[in-house]
């Protein structure tokens, strides 16, 4: 039997998500919300974390994993994907991120997670970049619907989910205004046009559900999955880029009272303070210095150092599904360009939690949270560094990957076909 | 944005990062081997001259003086690594390498304690220029997707040289890349080797003497473009190709004949002036290329007709036959770990740079990326990494070789550039420290001994697109070539 099979059998033999105590002991600990504690012991219980510390009494026969000279985080968090609902970009059966289309751009209501697939062949090899949890979410229209916050973990996309419609995404600038007529104006209008049905629908219910409503633009289904907007518990995730589009977007977020996050932001260096004084975060990829479209002229590289030295809440995205795994290079190369490694650290983890509203449940290493923590061999921003052991809820995920059984039938070629290994 | 749309998108996306190469040897360049072939035959009838010197490079290196880089790490990519070492470069040229070099009077010295040095960084697979910023429809330049088969088209042609990403390239410690044209066609014409320093024309740019390719291209891309028009299926692919080779041979016939008897001169045609000297061996094929099977067919193709595939591109299954590419000696231009665009980049393995590497064939990292092509000494980290987490013996001098000698050899270009040795051109790179870090920059870029770009001293091209697009920002340093305000200090990292 190959490895590759023992490993199958080993998953099968597992328990979903079934946690036992452990303990990770030796390591530096970067808990992120509080700074770094050397040769810390990280307690973990019933899939939460228990207890970190320096004075922390291991109880016999708990596990341990060895952390002497390596590092401990918070398991990564990208707060832009669409993991587990996107295989074979150009197979378009392998899709389920898309239900706007030129005739309907407002799809609020769609919520991609009932398409979620725990077997993706993603997710594995995003895991061995050390990320743990994911937003997923829907693409396209001016507003393309909800997204889900999931662990990269479970069998069926109940086991996934952490916080299920924790945001809904739309966009502005030139996405947006493309999918209105063309305008950047007519994005706005739209935009506005059905938050406002939204809320008269929220406050006629009885006499629209009575059939003694004026026409509503959108379906009922549409404008009662905007009410958690309206009412500020769930962001509004606008992709916009422009330092004017994010002003504009500022001001309908001020007149209709939502939540907004800016995502992409290529030009959110410019309007820092604006941001900063709304507390409005920003989700982008330091990876990113080109004008590669005339909204994205003020791209570059030291936009996350600009923005946190402004005040302004950060979050890092590859904003690939496919190498998802890379984005503690990106906070990497933040740090090249000047950002601090704390704030870098932050940038992928807490942050995103934040965003999301699950800070009480992730992104940092605290009494209380889910058990979602990586132990690396060294920085984990460092190229030659390695996610050696990643758990999710506090059960520790075999490093399995079907790059790696392709490896392992290629990893030597004798002349024999390799089916037949 | 519907469903179709969106593949719609996907699929430019796709062929804009899969689109394929190919440029020859001028024909018009006396000395080269057109010139060679017409040395036997009377010298009125000879291929040289065919388009009268029109489009030879104007490249004119910037001014340089005498330099010594002292006290450096000097990684030289051909087979060693200096500690406390130096380079010294004259009249354009690399002229000596190793310790305690003496600085010749009047010498620019740099002292570069605590820093590395590499060759310039070299990448075989780009289209900056034919797909440049911003990506506006209008700069869409790349396929000339009229026609399933258009050997006649060159890159040079569409390559914008006020493109912001030749700047970011250049910052990033890229001194040399090949731009090719896409992949929607099975032949897609002639690419172009380029220098990404400022220029009013492309021809201000081209390397000069570079051997053009032949950018052809496999499999999903060439099939999937045209309808009715073109192939649908990969046999359909095989045979466009087999058919062009055959007008090819004629064509070159017809000229052979003529050199050797003379008579009426025949007609120029384009398409097939290019395919005949790639039949001649002067113009080098590009061949963008996913899977295993695809390319061993392309190497069946270039049997039958006698021709050599210098570099296969993309290569994602490269790892399946780097058996065959190490017993013909081909070329492989890779990722680290791009995938799952499409079915035929679905076999990724992190370790394909590696493994090929292994076997004894020529590895390449290459980007045919805006973005990647900035950070290739970290994409090259990133595969060394690889390789070696799953046992394979990957030196550091090797890693290096993906990125500079076997990209130059790739290009035709492996006596003047690519490693750190006396003789080559002075292509070299300070790097702030270890180039496989993530927290490094390319503190200073040579090209021909002369400093292009200096990030600690704000030597740094603007290009006009980018002159006056934005107005100044108070307190907030211009980020023209990509550069911060502050080079990262990772303050508080582990």
């Amino acid at each position: 039997m190959s490895r590759f099979l023992i490993v199958l059998a080993l998953l099968a033999a597992s328990p979903p998500l079934l946690a036992q105590d452990l303990a990770i002991v030796g390591g530096t600990v970067h808990p992120v919300a509080g700074p770094p504690i050397e040769g810390a012991t990280l307690l973990i219980r019933g899939g939460r974390i228990a207890a970190v510390g320096t004075d922390v009494a291991v109880p016999t026969g708990t596990q341990r994993i060895e952390a002497a000279g390596k590092v401990v985080t918070p398991g990564l968090f990208d707060p832009w994907s669409s993991l587990g609902l996107v295989e074979v970009d150009l197979v378009s059966p392998t899709r389920d991120e898309v239900m706007a289309d030129d005739e309907d751009i407002v799809t609020a209501a769609f919520d991609p997670t009932l398409g979620l697939n725990p077997n993706s062949v993603l997710i594995p090899y995003a895991r061995l970049g050390g990320l743990t949890t994911a937003a997923t979410g829907p693409r396209g229209g001016l507003i393309a619907g909800q997204a889900a916050v999931i662990d990269l973990a479970g069998d069926t996309p109940a086991e996934m989910l952490a916080k299920p419609a924790a945001a809904m995404i739309a966009y502005l600038g030139e996405a947006g205004a493309g999918r209105s007529g063309g305008a950047r104006g007519a994005a706005a209008l739209r935009l506005r046009e059905v938050l406002d049905d939204a809320r008269f629908w929220r406050r006629n219910q009885a006499a629209y559900d009575r059939g003694e409503s004026r026409e509503l633009v959108e379906s009922r289904l549409d404008l009662e999955a905007l009410q958690p907007v309206l009412e500020g518990e769930t962001p509004l995730l606008v992709q916009v880029h422009r330092a004017s589009d994010i002003l504009a977007l500022l001001e309908i977020a001020r007149e209709y009272g939502f939540r907004p996050v800016v995502v992409g932001g290529a030009e959110a260096w410019m309007v820092a303070d604006e941001l900063a004084r709304t507390n409005t975060a920003v989700i982008l990829k330091p990876l990113t210095s080109l004008p590669s479209s005339f909204e994205r002229l003020g791209s570059r590289f030291d936009n996350a150092t600009l923005l946190t030295r402004a005040g302004v809440p950060v979050a890092f995205s590859t904003f690939e599904n496919h190498r998802a795994g890379y984005l503690a290079r990106e906070a990497g190369n933040a740090v090249r360009f000047g950002l601090s490694w704390d704030a870098a650290l932050r940038a992928i983890t807490l942050e995103p939690a934040e965003i999301y509203r699950v800070q009480d449940r992730y992104g940092s290493l605290e009494p209380g949270k889910v058990a979602n923590v990586v132990v690396w061999s060294a920085d984990p921003f460092e190229i030659s560094s390695r996610a050696e052991t990643v758990l999710i809820r506090g059960r520790v995920v075999p490093e399995w990957s079907r790059q790696r059984a392709l490896l392992e039938r290629y990893r030597t070629l004798d002349g024999e076909p390799p089916a037949y290994d | 944005m519907n469903r179709f749309r969106l593949l719609a998108a996907s699929l430019a996306l796709a062929s804009t990062f899969t689109a394929g190469c190919a440029a020859a040897r001028s024909e018009t360049r006396p000395g080269d081997d057109s010139a060679r072939v017409s040395d036997s035959v009377a010298t009125s009838r000879t291929l040289a001259g065919m388009a009268n010197g029109a489009w030879e490079s104007t490249y004119t290196p910037l001014p340089s003086e005498p330099t010594l880089i002292e006290n450096a790490t000097i990684m030289t990519a051909a087979g060693e690594e200096i500690e406390s070492g130096d380079v010294l470069m004259e009249n354009g040229k690399i002229a000596a390498v190793g310790t305690g070099l003496t600085a010749p009077a009047g010498a620019v010295v740099i002292d570069a304690s605590g820093r590395f040095v590499t060759p310039g960084i070299i990448d075989t697979h780009s289209h900056l220029g034919v797909y440049p910023s911003p990506g506006v429809d209008a700069h869409s330049e790349g396929n000339e997707a009229t026609d399933p088969t258009t050997p006649e088209v060159w890159a040079i042609h569409s390559v914008w040289p006020q493109d912001p990403g030749f700047t970011r390239a250049l910052a990033g410690g890229v001194t040399a890349l090949q731009i090719l044209p896409g992949s929607a066609n099975l032949i897609g014409g002639r690419g172009v080797t380029l220098k990404p320093i400022p220029g009013r024309s492309a021809q201000d740019m081209m390397f000069p003497g570079a051997p053009m390719g032949l950018k052809m291209a496999c499999g999903e891309n060439p099939k999937r473009v045209y309808d009715d028009e073109g192939p649908s299926t990969r046999m359909g692919n095989w045979a466009g190709y087999r058919e062009a080779f055959i007008q090819a041979q004629k064509y070159r016939a017809e000229w052979d004949r003529w050199m050797e008897d003379g008579g009426e001169k025949p007609d120029r045609n384009l398409a097939n002036e290019t395919l005949a000297q790639v039949l001649r061996g002067e113009i080098l094929v590009q061949n963008h290329c996913y899977r295993a099977d695809d390319m061993v067919n392309m190497l069946n193709l270039a049997k039958e007709f006698g021709f050599e595939v210098r570099s296969f591109h993309h290569a994602v299954e490269a790892y399946k036959i780097r058996d065959y590419l190490a017993r013909e000696s081909v070329a492989a231009s890779m990722w680290t770990d791009w995938w799952g665009f499409k079915m035929e980049a679905w076999d990724m393995v992190p370790q394909n740079i590696a493994l090929v590497s292994e076997a004894g064939a020529r590895a390449i990292l290459h980007t045919d990326d805006d973005m990647e092509i900035q950070i290739m000494n970290q994409g090259v980290a990133h595969a060394m990494v690889a390789g070696r987490q799953a046992g394979l013996d990957v030196t550091r001098d090797e890693a290096l070789r993906w990125i500079t000698a076997n990209p130059a050899w790739a290009l035709g270009l492996a006596d003047e550039i690519g490693t750190l040795e006396a003789g080559k051109n002075g292509d070299v790179v300070i790097w702030s420290g270890d180039p496989f870090s993530v927290y490094s920059h390319a503190d200073q870029v040579f090209i021909d001994g002369a400093i292009v770009y200096d990030r600690l001293n704000g030597v740094r091209p603007v290009t006009d697109f980018e002159a006056g697009m934005l107005p100044p920002q108070p307190g907030v340093e211009p980020a023209a070539a990509g550069s911060g305000p502050t080079g990262g200090t990772g303050g508080g990292r582990p």
